[in-house]
């Protein structure tokens, strides 16, 4: 390309960006003015700025308790769906057999079907045996998220030669050692894939935990909706909230970039 | 691992029973229940088609489907144009081309739901400041119509995924031998020739991917149906999965729910499906 050219296509890029960004703008600065700055003006710059409606939506928003919430519940539930797909996974692309292939097939049909379509029975079935809560919930992401994990670890782990596990064998591994000592650390791209993919989703769910957390469990989300709810037309509080939910992911991106873009690659075209 | 070791039956145990609890047997109840009259606790009789026959009568689901139905065709051809701009855009060696990339992925890392939040202000807020400044009245008053739902929300979709369909044309893009581009210049094939002979034919199985993806992501959309419009008004802009959600919770009618979420299956598992035939023909052509 010509020098000329470059710049032209440097100012049009320049350009989307902004507007892409706008919405950004729009509610961290709106979130600095008093209600009546954002009725003056939502477009200009906060005059005079305040920090007050940060005080007030943290304590509304009860922000540690549920920026706990929802990093126990997304650190437990990935940590969980790593271990547990990636031995599934071992188990199945190990065993030559009509049975392996069948179960995989089971664990990917189950891809196919929507969170609406079981939503009612799972939560009156864990609801009957009083797991509605945290525990109930990382269980029941170990369940819909496994599928898509074994079927990424699977792809890899044909990559890895049958003779490592005979080598350890020899040593005298056990079938655990085998698989953590030796196959799980060959693991660790797709691993990082894994928790890249899973740590998104979860995070920003919405529906499921609603149905099953009790209020003092609630997660960013869930504590979103209701501040929402409580301060639909008071948008300097509503602004400031949003923008301290939003703070985490966005430190998280620009922190993990690099994986985050391979990872989602990865799930997305494998 | 054999078949009857002890190892590989502990190796799969976890996820197997977590899938069962989880998808398998809520699925299998539900299908169940949606031939009686469950009411969320116990059922008295079986009623047969009855739930499906009431379905295809309840004006909310049918105005449910076709507004969704609209929705996809529209944020499918929005999302892969859009996407494939962008990408295209960021694969140009120019200063703060990788710093874009970052920006246009960005609002995928957020939520639905605060997406929806977010949004929800500048359409009521931004835009009718906007409308004032500029005299122009189409500005006015987003979200309170079905149509402004609408396109508030075909923005909103657009805005949060096509830097995910941004990064699978990258890769795709990327996999293109520099060489062919190189030669077809030196051959004095000008930039749209380039695009539309060797671009576009080359990451053809990106259509595929980013299709299928926009397709059944459109069919399942909830959060941001939520959090922007909360399906008003008067039920206008609600999509097919708020629809089984509202029949349930708010109407507790459980059983028609169910067949609701049972012709809901069919409709996302059978674009998946047809996404996999497709895919196994085109590797055989190839």
């Amino acid at each position: 390309m010509s020098k000329k050219s470059t710049h032209l296509v440097a100012i049009f890029g320049a350009l989307i960006g902004l507007l892409w960004l706008f919405p950004f703008y729009m509610i961290v600065t709106n979130s600095f003015k008093t209600p009546k700055g954002i009725f003056a003006s939502v477009l200009a710059l906060p005059h005079p700025a305040t920090g007050h409606n940060y005080v007030n939506s943290f304590k509304a928003l009860d922000f540690i308790g549920s920026l706990t919430n929802s990093l126990i519940i997304t650190v437990c539930s990935v940590l969980l769906i790593i271990l547990c797909s990636s031995m599934a996974a071992y188990a199945l692309q190990r065993n030559h057999s009509k049975l392996s292939s069948g179960l995989l097939l089971l664990f990917i049909s189950a891809m196919l079907i929507p969170f609406q379509s079981v939503m009612i029975p799972l939560t009156a079935n864990f609801g009957g045996v009083h797991m509605l809560n945290m525990y109930g919930l990382m269980f029941m992401y170990l369940g819909f998220d496994c599928s898509l994990s074994i079927f990424l670890y699977q792809g890899t782990l044909s990559s890895i030669p049958f003779a490592m596990d005979e080598a350890a064998e020899m040593e005298g591994a056990s079938r655990w050692q085998i698989f953590y000592k030796v196959i799980f650390p060959m693991l660790s791209p797709m691993t990082v894939t894994v928790a890249i993919l899973n740590i998104i989703a979860i995070w920003n769910d919405y529906l499921l935990p609603s149905l099953v957390l009790p209020q003092i469990q609630y997660t960013i989300p869930l504590q979103m909706f209701n501040f929402f709810g409580e301060y639909t037309k008071q948008w300097h509080l509503a602004l400031a909230g949003i923008t301290l939910s939003i703070i985490p992911v966005i430190v998280f991106y620009l922190a993990a970039q690099k994986w985050i873009i391979k990872g989602v690659t990865d799930g997305a075209v494998k | 691992m054999k078949n009857r070791s002890l190892s590989f039956w502990l190796f799969l145990t976890p996820t197997l029973v977590a899938l069962a609890l989880v998808v398998f047997i809520p699925m299998l109840e539900g299908l169940f229940y949606s031939f009686t009259n469950w009411d969320g606790l116990s059922f008295t009789k079986m009623v047969g088609f009855q739930n499906y026959i009431t379905l295809l009568h309840d004006k909310a689901f049918v105005n449910a489907f076709w507004f969704t139905v609209a929705f996809v065709i529209v944020t499918v051809i929005a999302l892969n144009v859009i996407g494939l701009g962008l990408a295209l855009l960021v694969t140009q060696k120019f200063k703060g081309s990788n710093f874009l990339r970052t920006v246009f992925f960005m609002p995928n890392m957020i939520g639905g739901l605060i997406l929806g939040f977010i949004w929800q202000f500048i359409f009521t807020q931004g835009f009718s400041a906007l409308g004032n400044a500029l005299h122009a009245g189409w500005l006015q008053n987003w979200l309170t119509t079905e149509h402004t739902g609408f396109w508030g929300l075909v923005i909103v979709t657009v805005w949060q995924m096509s830097g995910y369909i941004m990064i699978i044309y990258i890769a795709y893009l990327q996999n293109i031998p520099q060489e062919i581009i190189e030669a077809a210049e030196i051959d004095g094939a000008s930039a749209w020739q380039r695009f539309t002979k060797i671009t576009f034919p080359m990451i053809a199985p990106a259509f595929t991917v980013c299709m299928f993806l926009t397709l059944s992501n459109g069919f399942k959309i909830y959060d941001q149906n939520l959090s922007l419009t909360g399906g008003g008004p008067y039920n206008s802009t609600q999509m097919l999965a708020m629809d089984i959600v509202n029949t349930a919770y708010n109407s507790s009618n459980f059983s028609l729910a169910e067949a609701k979420a049972i012709i809901f299956f069919i409709i996302v598992a059978a674009i998946s499906l047809i996404q996999v035939f497709y895919n196994r023909k085109r590797e055989v052509d190839m």
